[in-house]
């Protein structure tokens, strides 16, 4: 690639890449649990993104690419292997669970407060806390997050559920810890 | 009994889509199938709104961390294509520089070593020019801007127009007629065409400043232009042309007249 070709493709890159710092930052940060880790998670990702920019197919998705290298940078991280290790309670494959109609006593969401809930979400298991935080915060589709996780749809379906399930039943038992 | 697990199967499977629904995940006729049922059921759709909540406490609890201006700053610098110092590009430059200057060369020996051949070639090529020019007056309903035998009237309408002043003389007594005067152009230089009868022949006589021209005509002298007849000669850094169908010698003595 001649110099002015590595420019125009350095020049589109930022363009695309540098407003998706925030984003990315606080998944991070969400990731990692650790705010230097967070900001080296970035800029691992920043500088291989840009390495393997020519390799971004134009017309997919960009942000569910940079997602998806973040994640990755972070899995091959101490704190992301370590995280890996820990074990999910049910299997992947299965179907998304049932949704139980929840009586107003496990409705819980006006007694909670944000710094429980930020705590139930950081003591999610990693495999449930990306699928909930890409869903609920990045707002992505399922066929976004399952490219950014590099995962079937079924999965992330099924992660999900299990996911707010899992958050459900933490926060209830933060906010009965807490009660008086 | 049956009526009770029946509808506790209604509400497990509506229940069981609502947070496709609430993702945006479900296909348009499924929506419209959970709308309709949400407002019927106040069940479902007070179940629907809390976890709505719930989405919506998850998504603000979850955007908490923002990062140092600094690392946003450190990283938009490793990716912004840096601006390449001008040594960088100094082989480019260098290479730049020597091309034109032998382009400078060469155009500087092409301009002091215009062969005969291309010398003619031009001369013939603003001949035809001055002719078409001379023919275009003639064929015009208005041949002139100002119409005026009198050369006081004549030399100052130029005034402002082009960029040089010149002689007129007094034409009394003498086998020509003044018609009128206008502004013409002649590579992109703008000049004077003095429009004069003799007999029934019209001349027209070009004044333009001679430096502005791209050939020498000092020693042109006369020429044949698409049958008419040309006469070239220079004063005062001005170079005139004297073109018409009359004869060469009635060119020759308005030269003169106006070489006066």
């Amino acid at each position: 690639m001649c110099v002015l070709e590595e420019r125009s493709s350095a020049s589109s890159f930022e363009q695309l890449a540098l407003p998706l710092f925030g984003r990315l930052y606080n998944f991070a940060h969400w990731l990692a649990q650790n705010r230097e880790e967070a900001e080296d998670l970035v800029q691992e990702t920043y500088a291989k993104a840009l390495k393997g920019f020519s390799s971004f197919e134009p017309g997919t998705n960009f942000k569910a690419w940079m997602f998806r290298i973040l994640r990755n940078t972070f899995l091959n991280s101490r704190t992301g292997l370590k995280a890996a290790t820990v074990p999910l309670d049910l299997a992947d494959d299965d179907p998304a669970l049932p949704a139980e109609l929840e009586t107003p006593e496990t409705i819980l969401i006006d007694r909670t407060s944000e710094q429980i809930l930020q705590g139930a979400i950081a003591e999610l298991p990693v495999a449930y806390r990306e699928v909930l935080l890409l869903c609920e915060v990045e707002e992505m589709s399922y066929q976004e997050m399952a490219t950014a996780l590099a995962i079937p749809v079924g999965t992330v379906m099924s992660r999900l559920s299990r996911a707010r399930r899992t958050l459900r039943e933490a926060v209830r038992q933060k906010v009965g810890r807490s009660s008086p | 009994m049956t009526e009770d697990r029946t509808e506790k199967t209604t509400h497990e499977r509506w229940t069981g889509q609502l947070d496709a629904y609430l993702d945006g995940e479900l296909d348009s006729s499924q929506m419209q199938e959970l709308d309709g049922h949400l407002r019927e059921c106040s069940g479902c759709t007070a179940e629907a709104l809390r976890r709505l909540q719930w989405k919506r406490a998850i998504r603000s609890a979850g955007q908490c961390y923002v990062a140092d201006p600094a690392v946003r700053e450190r990283i938009r610098k490793s990716i912004t294509p840096a601006k390449a110092a001008w040594w960088q590009w100094r082989p480019a430059l260098a290479a730049t520089a020597a091309l034109l200057l032998v382009l400078a060369g060469a155009r500087i020996i092409q301009l002091e070593t215009v062969s005969p051949k291309r010398q003619l070639a031009q001369e013939g090529w603003m001949a035809g020019e001055l002719a078409d020019l001379h023919v275009a007056t003639l064929a015009s309903a208005n041949p002139v801007d100002v119409v005026s035998s009198d050369r006081h009237s004549v030399k100052p309408w130029f005034a402002g127009k082009i960029p040089f002043s010149f002689n007129l003389p007094e034409l009394q007594g003498s086998q020509f007629e003044l018609v009128g005067g206008r502004v013409s152009y002649l590579e992109q230089s703008p000049g004077a065409q003095l429009l004069f009868r003799v007999r029934k022949h019209q001349i027209s006589v070009f004044i333009f400043q001679a430096k502005a021209l791209p050939l020498d005509f000092a020693s042109a002298g006369e020429m044949d232009a698409r049958s008419f007849h040309l006469e070239c000669w220079q004063r005062d850094g001005l170079q005139y042309f004297a073109i018409s169908d009359a004869a060469p010698e009635d060119l020759r003595a308005l030269r003169d007249l106006l070489g006066k």
